[in-house]
């Protein structure tokens, strides 16, 4: 292994030090590793199962495909980064209320899906709900709640009239 | 600091001019798998302790039409994602189709159609349809520039004929008169890669149907045979074909893809699936019999 410098990532609006890493950590690894940010989980590791998703320069990503290094500069999201510690955004709220959560392993990784798809398209069909949605897997739920809480959230906003 | 991250072309190719076995990271979503499985052991001596990230080249993110050539020159780093977008995906639809195919929208936020060629795997989804439209692929490297044929470039299961040092800039592929399209098959139709996959492209200035196939072979290969047939069997203008030509085009497909068994299918389901595709491209872009 060869150290490298010290290189600094914002994440969440905070910048975070990251020392004597290896050159070929990827981003899922530092965020819980380095910088215990617990929240984005690793399964796969390679792109396939979305456990691990967050938002670079507010682009869904895989977290365990971004090289760490290569992010510096970059404003990361992750779900410790959505909301304050003990008031969910809508989207965590319709997860918990439409029962979109069973054992909790791949749910920030679909509350960022959910929120960054949501975000793009305010009023989805649930067809694109499902394509959007298609890159984070559920081994519990069974989807048919994640389109429900994703749904919920969008006639909320509807009807709270807020631009999306 | 073993992690570069230029910001323009000019820089990353004296970068990689200065460290000519280093890495080029594009989106990550094949290098980063394979530094996740231990595959790349890098920085640890020896192996290629540099990475040039290419994310944040300006020049490498954008695309551009060139009207009088009828062209577009697509930078290597523009992502799946741009490629779904409009107005790309109206003037590139076997692209988009392609591109929408890739993946999840994690993976078309990150992969780019550069990274597609770099990596060559001969289940890339992008490689098809740079082959049926027979793409141009522009390098650059401190040497100076070449241009190349895409079948020049790809010339194996993940080999290309890149130099090293040599960077992919953009590829420029002809905007045709006619119907175009994309078709795959997987286990699923997301997240997944293709067991078998076929681009067909039709010109109807150069009366041309052009088509390409994905996982059948080493290589994306072309079909010259079925091609020769359906030029002397479709009408461009009153967009028909007969019924037998189709069945006769898709046996000639089949006939020059070359697929083996491996883990995720049979050579000969790979077959048969090529056919079929082929079949239904053509009768997309032919919808009509002739009277």
């Amino acid at each position: 292994m060869t150290a490298m410098e010290v290189y600094t990532l914002r994440v969440n609006g905070d910048d975070r030090e990251v020392a004597d890493a290896w050159l070929g950590e990827s981003l899922l690894y530092v965020l819980r590793e380095r910088l215990g940010l617990l929240a984005a989980k690793g399964a796969c590791e390679q792109g396939e199962c979305g456990s691990c998703s967050v938002l670079v320069d507010q682009h869904l990503v895989c977290s365990c495909l971004v090289l760490a290094a290569s992010a510096v500069g970059r404003e990361i999201v992750t779900v410790e980064g959505l909301a304050p510690v003990g008031v969910p955004s809508d989207v965590q709220r319709a997860f918990v209320d439409a029962g979109a959560v069973q054992c909790g392993f791949c749910t920030p990784g679909l509350v960022m899906a959910a929120t960054d798809l949501l975000d793009r398209i305010p009023d989805p069909t649930d067809m694109q709900i499902r394509e959007e949605l298609a890159g984070n897997v559920c081994r519990c739920t069974g989807y048919g709640r994640l389109v429900a809480a994703v749904q919920q959230v969008a006639v909320a906003r509807r009807e709270a009239g807020e631009p999306a | 600091m073993p992690v570069l991250t230029p910001v323009s072309l000019d820089d990353a190719v004296r970068l990689l001019d200065a460290h000519p076995g280093a890495l080029v990271l594009a989106g990550g979503t094949d290098l980063m798998v394979e530094i996740n499985e231990g595959h790349r052991p890098i920085g640890s001596g020896g192996d290629p302790t540099v990475v040039v990230a290419v994310d944040r080249i300006a020049e490498l993110r954008t695309w551009t039409v060139d009207r009088g050539a009828d062209t577009v020159t697509i930078g290597a780093g523009v992502t799946y994602r741009e490629l779904l977008d409009e107005p790309l995906a109206s003037l590139l639809p076997a692209l988009a189709e392609a591109s929408r195919t890739v993946g999840s929208p994690q993976i078309r936020n990150a992969g780019t159609l550069g990274g597609n060629l770099g990596t060559c795997s001969p289940a890339g989804d992008g490689l098809p349809v740079l082959s049926a439209l027979d793409a141009v692929v522009h390098l650059v490297s401190a040497a100076g520039r070449r241009d190349v044929d895409v079948h020049d470039l790809m010339v194996g299961v993940k080999r290309t004929s890149l130099a090293p040092g040599e960077l992919i800039e953009s590829i420029t592929v002809p905007l045709l008169d006619g119907w175009q399209g994309y078709s795959k098959v997987g286990v699923r139709n997301a997240m997944v890669i293709a067991t078998a996959s076929a681009c067909l492209v039709t010109d109807r200035s150069s009366r041309t149907v052009r088509i390409a196939l994905g996982s059948v072979a080493p290589t994306v290969v072309r079909c010259p045979d079925a091609e020769a047939f359906a030029a002397g069997v479709v009408d461009h203008d009153a967009r028909t074909v007969p019924d037998d030509a189709v069945a006769r085009f898709g046996e000639l497909v089949a006939a020059t893809s070359r697929p083996i068994d491996d883990h995720r299918s049979t050579a000969a389901y790979r077959r048969h699936a090529v056919e079929v595709m082929a079949r239904r491209l053509l009768r997309r872009a032919f919808p009509g019999r002739p009277a």
